[in-house]
């Protein structure tokens, strides 16, 4: 089972349109559908609504952690359909990280979104401790030995 | 043993989709689900029992360097995770796997994806257009 979601997108522009896209918030607000109250900040929360239709009760809220130049953005946030009767400020929030690279035709964008696992620290026991590292694989073949002998 | 998990689980399937509550338990269990597979005896526990019949505590511990006690504490995890559960039979209490709460987190890992796909897709009009 994976803990985290990693997409890779070919994209026929420089990466100095994709970056625009991803960075400037009013273009990131025009496709991710979203509309934003103002720039992104490394370290400051970005606030606003869902613009998609049907989902405009919803709050847009993460917070920015890196911006760097054409290479790699990210933000910390609880994934999509947040619902807003739930108060999701005690939950660890996941981890979303555009990277860029350049190609021949254009740009590869890889987008990680990682953090499923997390526990988060009012819920830790020491029973639930993660043994060292490892374990995603470890999910992995127990996911294959689960479906090959259901 | 507690079966909070399991009736968790159960109050997880008779929610509507969209409910808060569903929202709040989904959350809950995503992270015990992840913190129960993370640890090597208790990912073989579950390969045992989800390779087959109910077992006791005592087939579990048969074979390993565990002690019986170690064991039922890892059991207890996974109970509280929903992803075994216990019945008695006689005397004795047997462990069985429950698939659902792995099935559970891979359907909304599922769900996220796609809405991933989607943005995906439109910020690729949106550059390229």
């Amino acid at each position: 089972m994976q803990d985290r979601i990693e997409k890779r997108l070919e994209l026929k522009a420089p990466v100095s349109r994709v970056w625009q896209a991803l960075t400037d918030y009013r273009q990131f607000g025009e496709w991710f559908q979203v509309k934003i109250e103002g720039p992104f900040e490394a370290g400051q929360v970005s606030r606003g609504h869902i613009t998609y239709p049907g989902y405009e009760h919803l709050r847009w809220e993460a917070v920015i952690q890196k911006i760097e130049p054409e290479k790699l953005f990210s933000f910390t946030w609880h994934p999509f359909a947040i619902d807003p009767r739930v108060d999701y400020s005690k939950e660890t929030p996941t981890l979303v990280e555009f990277r860029l690279e350049k190609t021949a035709s254009g740009t590869l964008l890889l987008l990680t979104e990682s953090g499923f696992d997390k526990i988060p620290p009012h819920r830790r026991e020491e029973a639930y401790r993660k043994n060292e590292g490892g374990w995603t694989q470890q999910i992995e073949s127990i996911e294959r030995y689960v479906t090959e002998k259901p | 043993m507690r079966a909070a998990g399991l009736s968790r689980l159960r109050a997880l399937r008779d929610m509507s989709p969209r409910s808060p509550s569903r929202e709040r338990v989904r959350l809950q269990l995503q992270a015990e689900v992840f913190a129960a597979l993370g640890d090597q005896t208790r990912l073989l526990l579950v390969a045992k029992l989800a390779a087959g019949q109910p077992q006791s505590i005592a087939q579990l511990t048969a074979g390993s360097r565990l002690t019986r006690q170690a064991i039922t504490k890892h059991l207890r995890v996974l109970e509280r995770a929903g992803m075994v559960r216990c019945a008695r039979s006689g005397r004795e209490r047997r462990f069985a796997f429950n698939p659902r709460p792995m099935e559970e987190l891979r359907e909304y890992l599922e769900r996220v994806s796609g809405q991933w796909d989607a943005a995906l897709g439109r910020l690729q009009a949106f550059v390229e257009g």
